[in-house]
This record gives structure tokens, C-alpha cells and sequence, in this order.
């Protein structure tokens, strides 16, 4: 029998996790196939531990995860060759060069050997780290580092790109090439899943917007969508999303 | 302009950083631990006192009617003693000129940062001195109840050794950093202060290897030849061992003759430390070219991945190898005696088995732990399509490697005079080898590699525990080799030590 391909990319239902305190209560989400979603909300309201649960770095104390149609929890290795996952701490080893690194990555994803090479050319190439393929890392300044990292994240070709605050740091220019690069797996069918504090960022680029606070999704929508629940059209991102947050203080 | 504040302020600031991380040191750097902290550090020097006790205790007499045998041995301690806290010295100027932390706050404030590193360097004496008093208090204490309060002196005496390994390390550091730059002083310090350590104790027992045959230092120390060479009594060479014994005028010149030099140093060399610290700086933001660990890619499985970067990373870090080189270089002694020798039967070897199977066991420590809980990209690795077994078993087959790398050779010599001596050491080394490793998965706690060095104070148990496992297993090879039974003791106690930190591991996230 043949499974019908999923319409969702990632679908997160009933996710629990606490630490000392509940970090994510019941938490219902669903990103489509082709959509660029960002997640907003306060500092502590839950973001990173949910989207570290879906990557695989963090087991839920409850609830589901399925990428692509794949139960995350029952099979995270089959989850994890789809996923590519980039934090604001960029994950890279300093004695390392940026080569040795995507030889690396592609190793651990069992890469073969004339795509990985290829895809890492052409990565380095059009990030701009081409002159210093052969340098160790230690060095490079921290853009250049977030720009080996994502170059090792997207090395493998992955269908899901879950990024944590990923242009914390980064000069106008990375910045705008990071976005470049994340729109442009988008437009070719791919799925990002973006935290930011810089909302201006998340309002000119994502398909849909989910607030979290105190581990739950608040509000989720397009920004038409959010102003409407807010009943404020017109009005920027940032003030909706203050709005949002106030009114549930509020409640 | 620069802010005047006085030194004392200073003093106080650093003290107060310093105490808190003695404080995170002893407690493992978890709050409300301060009592059973405190607890343990009292039923540790009461321990030491009961060692020192057995120890020292019939030589407290020694003093009266002292000969040249004893000025030798009480000097011979004094230098050993004192390349200890020269290696630690240089370990901590090395890190006050690297180590980032509030150097740039310091640095960019308009302060006089003469009287910072004025401080510093103090704190650096008074650190390396105060831990030297701790371990030699009991020692002193013992001698001191059965011989006489003359034996206090002794005190003043590490006080004045650890002011002159400061004074030392400081010129010694800052002379690199003038004749060979910045860059490679960081790595030859390293490599210096990991071989002085242990060069005194090493250079000894080669030297009573090559007269003697024996692995014993004392046997040299003790011989005709060193006895006749030596100075009179009367020299000035036995004035640091004529102040331990309580002579009062060698006591005073020792002691002021030191802080003299440590004072002299910080005058002398406080004033540069701001611009060598600014030129350390900038030896990280060049980016060194590096020949590629292979022409193109190669389709490899994650496991040849993980191993390949665990090895690759070792080398490239010359602070990584000059902390394995420190334990690696106790087994060239070992490596002079087996081929001093070879071919005059099976007796050496018997001595020889529990060194390696110790050096296995703390080195199989260091690298697990490199590898195990030292990755500097846990999420990129936890990410990966691989099951976490795997990953595991990827990172013990890089320390296997790196172990047998080392312990082949031996162990081939070995068989060449007897096979089943050699079967013995193979299985001594791998099973220590094993049990470390199996603590340091027990007790991984995610790092970055470049805490290696305070591993030791993420998990006293671990530590404690590593140790003595290596000891059981070292001494049940010994045992075994010698053909007694009573080799099953150490192991019975080699596994109650594994089952106690198996018992005592913190729970699995």
C-alpha cells in the first residue's frame, strides 16, 4: 500500500516538557511543506526547548513530533537525515577548516562523496568563504563562524532548517545572505523554522507567525491573521505581538 | 587618564575571584555543598596527617648530628617539590596572558593595569603557595609533634618556594614572549611546564636505571658517587634544606632572598604584562593555513568520521598534547629499563607491568573524557542520523586506538622475553583502559575541550574513583606477573571501586 505524501512538514501535537517549571505545556503545532514559519515570544516562553525537541536534542516529557511523516520520537534517526538544526552559538570546531568540517558533516550523514564535495564548493563559494577553506576556524570572526555553520547545515541538503536565532551577531551583509539562502530553500519546496527577536526580520520574511508564551501557542497566523485577532489593522508586527503578550498577561 | 584605585582594592577583588574558585573547586561547583565540602577536607587532611604520620614520623630526629645523606634527600625533595610549582606557575602566567575572560574589561578600563597585574602575578604566588601548604601541612605538623616547633620553619619555606617559582615563571614566560613571539610561547610554555613537572623525578630514576638498574630514585641519591660529589655541609647549596630544619639564618635568607625575587619580578615585569596580553590577543585572529586531512572527499561511515575528527583535534592542539605528554612522559623511565634490560630475564618486567597498567588507566582517563564529554559541537553531533550508541562507540574506538598507539611498542618488547608477561600487560592496560573509560561515561558532563585541565573538579568521585581503579588494576597485574594469589585482592577492590561509582553515577538525562 502506498502512503500519500505528507501535506505537513512538521506536526507537533500535546508537547510537554518541564524542568524545573513547565518549559512548553501542551503545545499544538503544524508547518506545512513550503512554508517559512517563525516562532516569536519572550524570553523563556518555551521557543528554543520546543524546537530543540524537534531536532532531537531534547526527549518530550509528552506528546508527538512528526517531520515530514516521520514519527520523530519512535524514529529520530529517520527524522534526523531531514533535518538540519542552527543555533546562535554556532556549532563548529575551531582546529578544524571550514573543508575538513563539511567532510566531516557529510561523514555523519553518510554523504556521498562526489555530491558532498560538490555541494561544499559551492557552498564555501557562495558564502564567501572559499579564500579560507584551508584555514582552521579559530580565527574567523563570528559571522564567519554562523556562515560555516550554515554551510555545514545545508551540506546535506536537508528538507527541514530549524534555526534558533540565527543572525544574532551577524553584519547586514551576512545577514541578508543567510535570509537569501533560507528563502531560497523555501521557494524550492523547502521548510524553515525560524526563532528571532528581531521581528522586523520575522515580518518581512515568514509565511506564518506563531506566539509562544509560558510554553503555549498564544496566537498563529499570517501577520494579517494576528492584527485581526488583536482587532489593531495597520499596526507593525512588534506592536502586535506586544499587544498579544499584554493580553495574555491579562488572562 | 588612568583611575586611581588603590592596590588593595585590587588585592581584595582578586582574592575574593580566587576564594569563590577554590570554593567551586572543592564543592564541584554546586551551591549549598559548602558543609560537606568542608566535611571531606577535614577527614582529607586528617587522612594525610595519619600518612604523614607513618611516613615522616621516625625522621623527626634528623636534624641533630645531620650528614650529607640527609642534606641530599631533604634538598632532593625541595627541587622536586619546587618543579612542581614551577610547572603550575608557568600553567597559570601562560593562562593570565591567553585566557581571555576579564582581561579585555581590564584592559579597556582607565585603570593603571600596572597595579592589576601587580595583584595578579601576588595572587598567582600566594595560590600556588597556599595549595603547597595544604599538602605539606600534615607532613610539617607531624614532624613538628615529634621532633620539635623548629619544624615550623619548614612553613616558611614553601611560602618562599612558591614566591620563587612565581618570580621564575614570570621572567621565564616573558623572555619567550620577547625571543620567540607570542604564538609559539604559548605552545612551548605549555610543552615546558608539562615536562618540568615531572622532569625531576623522571631524570632521576633514568639516571638510576642507566648505574644501577633499578627504577628507584633513591638509589642514586643514596649512592657513593652523588654522596662524594656533593658540597660540605657547610655550603650554601643545603641552606633551603638547613631552613626546613629550622636553622634560623638560613631560614631568613631563603625566605627574603625569594620574596625579594618576586618582588623584583612583579616590579620589573607588571608593566609589560598589559602588552603581552594585547599581543596574545591578536595570535587568534590570524587564521593558520592547514594541509587537508585528505586530497578530496571520501564516502566514509559516521563512525570513521567521528574517530578521524577525534584524532584530528588532538593533534592540532598543542595544549591538549602537552597535557597527555605530561602523563605519557612517566613511561619513558619504563621504556629506558626495558631496553636497559632486555635479554637479562623476566625480574624488571615484574615492576615495569603496574607502571604501564597505571599510565594506561589515566591516560585511557584524559582522552575518554576528550572525547566522551569534551566535544565542542555536542548539539551538530546529537543532530546527526546516527543512533547515540554508535556515536559512543565511534568516541571509545578513538581512545582504543590512541591507547593501543601508545602501549604496542611495549607491550611487543614485552613479548619478545616473555609472552604470557606480555599477556599480562595486555590485559592490565586494557582493562584499566576500560574502567576509566567506563567512568567517563558514567560521569560525562558536556564540556568544552578547552576545560580539560579543571576536569578533575567537575566530579571528585569520578576523579577519585579513576584513580584508584588504575591502582587496583595496576597492582593486580603486578601481582598476577609475581604469581601470587593474592592479586585477587586488589581486583576485589578494583571492582568494589567500579561498583561504587556505577552505585554513586548521576542520573541519565
Amino acid at each position: 500500500m502506498q502512503h500519500a505524501p505528507p501535506r505537513l512538514a512538521v506536526e507537533v501535537a500535546n508537547l510537554r516538557k518541564s524542568f524545573d517549571r513547565p518549559a512548553v505545556d501542551g503545545l499544538n503545532l503544524a508547518v506545512r511543506i513550503g512554508e517559512f514559519y517563525s516562532l516569536l515570544g519572550p524570553n523563556g516562553a518555551g521557543k528554543t526547548t520546543t524546537l530543540r525537541m524537534i531536532a532531537g536534542l531534547l526527549r518530550p516529557d509528552a506528546g508527538s513530533i512528526s517531520v515530514l511523516g516521520i514519527d520523530a520520537l519512535a524514529d529520530p534517526i529517520a527524522a534526523k537525515r531531514v533535518i538540519a538544526w542552527i543555533s546562535d552559538e554556532p556549532m563548529i570546531y575551531d582546529k578544524l577548516t571550514p573543508l575538513e568540517y563539511l567532510e566531516f558533516i557529510a561523514g555523519l550523514w553518510g554523504m556521498d562523496a562526489g555530491v558532498a564535495e560538490k555541494s561544499a564548493h559551492s557552498l564555501l563559494d557562495w558564502l564567501g568563504l572559499a579564500p579560507h577553506a584551508h584555514k582552521r576556524c579559530e580565527g574567523f570572526s563570528k559571522g564567519m563562524r554562523q556562515k560555516v555553520a550554515l554551510a555545514g547545515a545545508l551540506v546535506h541538503d536537508p528538507r527541514v532548517i530549524i534555526l534558533d536565532e540565527p543572525l544574532t551577531g551577524l553584519d547586514a551583509g551576512s545577514a541578508r545572505q543567510v535570509k537569501g539562502v533560507l528563502r531560497e530553500r523555501v521557494a524550492a519546496g523547502g521548510v524553515v523554522i525560524m526563532t528571532t527577536h528581531i521581528l522586523e526580520v520575522a515580518e518581512r520574511m515568514a509565511d506564518r507567525i506563531g506566539v509562544i508564551a509560558q510554553g503555549r501557542l498564544i496566537a498563529e497566523g499570517t501577520l494579517e491573521d494576528l492584527r485581526a485577532q488583536t482587532g489593531k489593522h495597520g499596526t507593525s508586527l512588534e506592536d502586535t505581538f506586544l499587544t498579544l503578550l499584554a493580553e495574555q498577561d491579562a488572562a | 587618564m588612568s583611575t586611581s584605585r588603590p592596590l588593595t582594592w585590587f588585592a581584595q577583588h582578586e582574592f575574593r575571584l580566587a576564594w569563590r574558585d577554590w570554593l567551586s573547586m572543592l564543592t564541584a561547583g554546586h551551591r549549598g555543598r559548602e558543609r560537606t565540602a568542608a566535611i571531606v577536607l577535614f577527614a582529607f587532611i586528617a587522612l594525610m596527617h595519619l600518612i604523614a604520620l607513618a611516613m615522616v614520623a621516625p625522621y623527626a630526629h634528623i636534624a641533630e648530628g645531620i650528614g650529607k645523606v640527609s642534606l641530599i634527600a631533604i634538598t632532593s625533595g625541595v627541587v622536586l617539590s619546587f618543579s612542581l610549582m614551577l610547572s603550575q606557575a608557568m600553567e597559570s602566567v601562560t593562562r593570565g596572558f591567553y585566557a581571555r575572560a576579564d582581561l579585555d574589561l581590564i584592559l579597556c578600563s582607565p585603570i593603571d593595569t600596572r597595579k592589576v597585574f601587580c595583584v595578579r602575578i601576588g595572587t598567582i604566588a600566594a595560590s600556588i603557595s597556599l595549595m603547597a601548604l595544604l599538602l605539606a601541612a600534615p607532613f610539617i605538623n607531624i614532624l613538628a609533634f615529634n621532633g620539635g616547633t623548629q619544624w615550623f620553619a619548614a612553613y616558611g619555606v614553601v611560602v618562599a618556594m612558591g614566591a620563587a617559582a612565581t618570580a621564575v615563571a614570570v621572567a621565564f614566560t616573558l623572555a619567550l614572549f620577547k625571543t620567540i613571539g607570542p604564538k609559539r610561547t604559548r605552545f612551548v610554555a605549555q610543552i615546558v611546564a608539562a615536562v618540568i613537572g615531572a622532569a625531576f623525578v623522571i631524570g632521576l630514576q633514568i639516571a638510576a636505571i642507566q648505574y644501577y638498574g633499578t627504577l628507584s630514585r633513591f638509589a642514586i641519591l643514596e649512592s657513593n658517587a652523588v654522596v662524594t660529589l656533593a658540597p660540605d655541609v657547610g655550603s650554601l647549596v643545603w641552606w633551603p634544606a638547613r631552613a626546613i630544619l629550622g636553622d634560623p639564618g638560613p631560614l631568613a635568607a631563603v625566605l627574603s632572598l625569594s620574596l625579594v625575587a618576586l618582588a623584583g619580578s612583579i616590579a620589573a615585569f607588571s608593566p609589560r604584562f598589559a602588552d603581552h596580553a594585547i599581543a596574545a590577543a591578536s595570535v587568534s585572529s590570524g587564521a593558520a593555513h592547514q594541509v587537508r586531512w585528505s586530497q578530496r572527499f571520501r564516502r566514509r561511515s559516521p563512525k570513521w568520521a567521528l574517530r578521524t575528527k577525534e584524532f584530528t583535534l588532538l593533534r592540532r592542539d598543542p595544549w591538549l598534547l602537552s597535557q597527555t605528554l605530561m602523563q605519557m612522559l612517566y613511561l619513558l623511565p619504563p621504556a629506558l629499563m626495558l631496553w636497559h634490560s632486555f635479554g637479562e630475564g623476566i625480574g624488571p618486567l615484574v615492576l615495569m607491568i603496574p607502571i604501564l597498567v597505571m599510565a594506561s588507566g589515566q591516560l585511557a582517563g584524559g582522552l575518554a573524557w576528550l572525547a566522551i564529554s569534551g566535544e565542542d559541537a555536542p548539539d551538530l553531533v546529537a543532530t546527526a542520523p546516527i543512533a547515540p550508541s554508535d556515536t559512543t562507540r565511534a568516541k571509545i574506538g578513538a581512545v582504543t586506538t590512541c591507547i593501543a598507539f601508545v602501549f604496542a611498542p611495549f607491550i611487543l618488547v614485552i613479548a619478545l622475553s616473555s609472552p604470557s608477561f606480555a599477556l599480562i600487560s595486555t590485559a592490565g592496560i586494557a582493562t584499566a583502559a576500560a574502567a576509566a573509560t567506563q567512568i567517563q561515561l558514567w560521569f560525562r558532563a558536556q564540556a568544552k575541550r578547552s576545560q580539560f585541565r579543571r576536569r578533575h573538579t567537575s566530579s571528585r568521585i569520578a576523579t577519585f574513583t579513576e584513580a584508584f581503579s588504575s591502582i587496583g588494576w595496576a597492582a593486580t597485574a603486578a601481582l598476577i606477573a609475581a604469581g601470587t594469589w593474592l592479586a585477587v585482592i586488589p581486583a576485589t577492590i578494583a571492582i568494589g571501586v567500579l561498583a561504587g561509582a556505577w552505585l554513586l553515577r548521576p542520573p541519565e538525562e
